[in-house]
């Protein structure tokens, strides 16, 4: 499935956010740097997001890249679903 | 190894030397064995809890720990309470373990403190005693899982079967630092207390305030050996800068269906350490452990003859006898766990693919959210209550970060039919109510209006079993 790079960045920081409100976190100002354990969202709210934008894009890279490591940071998470929807 | 040889806990612990030198390490203070062989916690009030059913009602995992390990052999229960007991569900508690006496310490909460005339203090400043800490009689550990009314099941052990599958440590090997995401108050947790006390190591305990990246780098500078948590723990672990402030020898899954995906990134991530998963439940205790690396299970654990734990498959699901299995529940009409023939059946359905076993969810449609267990009647209770709504249908959705999320199938009324319009607002509304009424792991992640769901002949809602 081919999904301009744009539009995955804005789903995924639209999806960030959404849920942080949703779930009542505070969001820490997002920033390609900002590690995501620090962003002020927990493992729930990480599992909402992933399922949303599994929804949205069609694409789950945690359940299909086995090589790439973890996303650590917002610019990792981004990058991730980028390179899984090339 | 029978309880009878080790007696109580703390003589377990006592036989073991250089006692100074191993550590209960929380994240505010610390405690040597040393000194708990030297003083008490408990404020010298030791005596006061002699035959009683106390509740560990306890804020902090270091004050448990020690609360466990100077009562085992002296109260006839210990009720070990996990912090995230919902306070309106404590009189349950203490009404069904016939609660007589509570400790506490500073951080538990005022209600619970105030629901059990007799309170002990709990602290980490060891109080000099010359008094000897005798204590003959088996304890029982009553350990709470949830339940499909929202209320907590209450499961008697004891330190026999609790310790059953723990080997004392070889001569050569070096004293083994444990740590472990879980509460303590927690099965897996538990296991991992009685593994650092009995095994000649030390522990460095969670704390729910701490962050996943802070708890790491706490670890790490304890040299921790061995570590064990849920695939959602790791999971969490690994998406933190400081994963690698730990650098273990052993790496232990379990509490959730480990995948091959966490299975291979941790095996990448700390590639000098042994990697396991392990198989055990509150009830049917520690069963087995996987080290090749593989998700699943050989096929070949069910036919091993001579092992401590028999294991069958029956009606689809994983069946379990071994003296590692919980006694009995407590306050319930048939308390049983285990059946005629001694077999616990786990409710974890199975399916042999090749010469491995795999798990594939659970029967009655029960949700493992991050390792949190939860019965869909009770979150399709709260939907139900909506006026427009008919029926409802509340199942599992597979999930990378926390192995499942709790999703729902909404049947409404004809008046209020998703065509006429009101389907975002009903939708909203629904989920309100389930925010006001259940924990946020219980509210449903997505909802989605259907026409109908498959009911039985019964009258119940037909539901898949994974």
């Amino acid at each position: 499935m081919r999904v301009n790079t744009m539009s995955v960045r804005s789903n995924v920081i639209s999806q960030l956010e959404q849920v942080a409100k949703e779930q009542n976190k505070r969001l820490a100002p997002l920033t390609d740097e900002l590690v995501l354990l620090n962003s002020g969202l927990d493992s729930l709210c990480l599992a909402i997001i992933v399922a949303r934008l599994e929804d949205v894009l069609g694409i789950d890279p945690f359940s299909a890249a086995e090589d790439a490591d973890f996303p650590v940071t917002v610019g990792d998470f981004i990058r991730f679903y980028e390179d899984a929807a090339k | 190894m029978p309880q009878n040889d080790r007696g109580s806990l703390w003589n377990a612990v006592r036989a073991a030397e250089h006692l100074s030198d191993r550590f209960l390490w929380g994240a505010h203070a610390s405690i040597s064995l040393g000194d708990l062989a030297r003083g008490t916690s408990l404020g010298g009030r030791v005596e006061e809890l002699r035959g009683r059913s106390v509740l560990v009602a306890t804020g902090d995992q270091l004050t448990a720990a020690l609360a466990l390990v100077e009562l085992d052999g002296i109260a006839r229960r210990l009720v070990l309470c996990p912090p995230d007991v919902p306070s309106e569900h404590v009189p349950f508690v203490i009404a069904t373990a016939a609660v007589d006496a509570l400790v506490c310490d500073r951080a538990t909460p005022e209600a619970t403190a105030r629901s059990v005339g007799s309170v002990v203090a709990c602290s980490p400043r060891i109080v000099a005693t010359d008094s000897e800490r005798s204590g003959r009689l088996e304890t029982e550990w009553i350990l709470l899982t949830s339940g499909t009314t929202g209320l907590p099941k209450l499961v008697v052990h004891t330190l026999a079967s609790l310790a059953g599958a723990i080997k004392g440590r070889g001569p050569q090997a070096s004293a083994p630092v444990w740590s472990t995401f879980y509460d303590i108050r927690r099965y897996g947790g538990l296991q991992i207390l009685l593994r650092a006390l009995l095994g000649g190591g030390s522990l460095v305990l969670s704390s729910a305030q701490e962050s996943t990246g802070d708890f790491l780098i706490r670890a790490g500078a304890h040299g921790v050996s061995h570590i064990s948590g849920t695939p959602s723990h790791w999971r969490r672990a690994l998406m933190s800068p400081s994963a690698h402030s730990i650098a273990p020898h052993y790496v232990r899954l379990s509490g959730e269906i480990a995948d091959q995906a966490i299975v291979d990134r941790l095996l990448t991530s700390y590639p000098e350490a042994r990697t396991a998963h392990a198989f055990a439940s509150t009830e049917a205790g520690v069963a087995f452990e996987v080290g090749d690396g593989l998700a699943g299970f050989p096929a070949s654990l069910l036919v091993q003859r001579d092992a401590d734990v028999e294991m069958k498959v029956e009606d689809g699901s994983l069946r379990i006898r071994s003296a590692r299995t919980a006694t009995r529940y407590l306050g319930s009409q048939d308390g049983t766990i285990a059946d005629r023939d001694g077999f616990v059946d786990t409710g974890d359905m199975v399916e042999l693919r090749g010469d491995r076993y795999h798990f594939v969810g659970r029967r009655g449609g029960i949700i493992n959210v991050g390792g949190l267990k939860i019965h869909p009647e009770e979150v399709e209770a709260v939907i139900n209550c909506h006026p427009n709504v008919r029926m409802s249908l509340v199942r599992t959705r597979k999930n990378p970060i926390t192995g499942a999320l709790v999703v729902a199938d909404v049947v409404l009324k004809a008046e209020a039919d998703p065509a006429n319009g009101r389907a975002a607002e009903v939708e909203s509304e629904i989920l309100q109510l389930c925010r006001e009424a259940l924990p946020r792991h219980k509210v449903p992640a997505a909802i989605s209006f259907v026409p109908t769901l498959a009911v039985a002949p019964t009258g119940k809602v037909i539901r898949r079993n994974a």
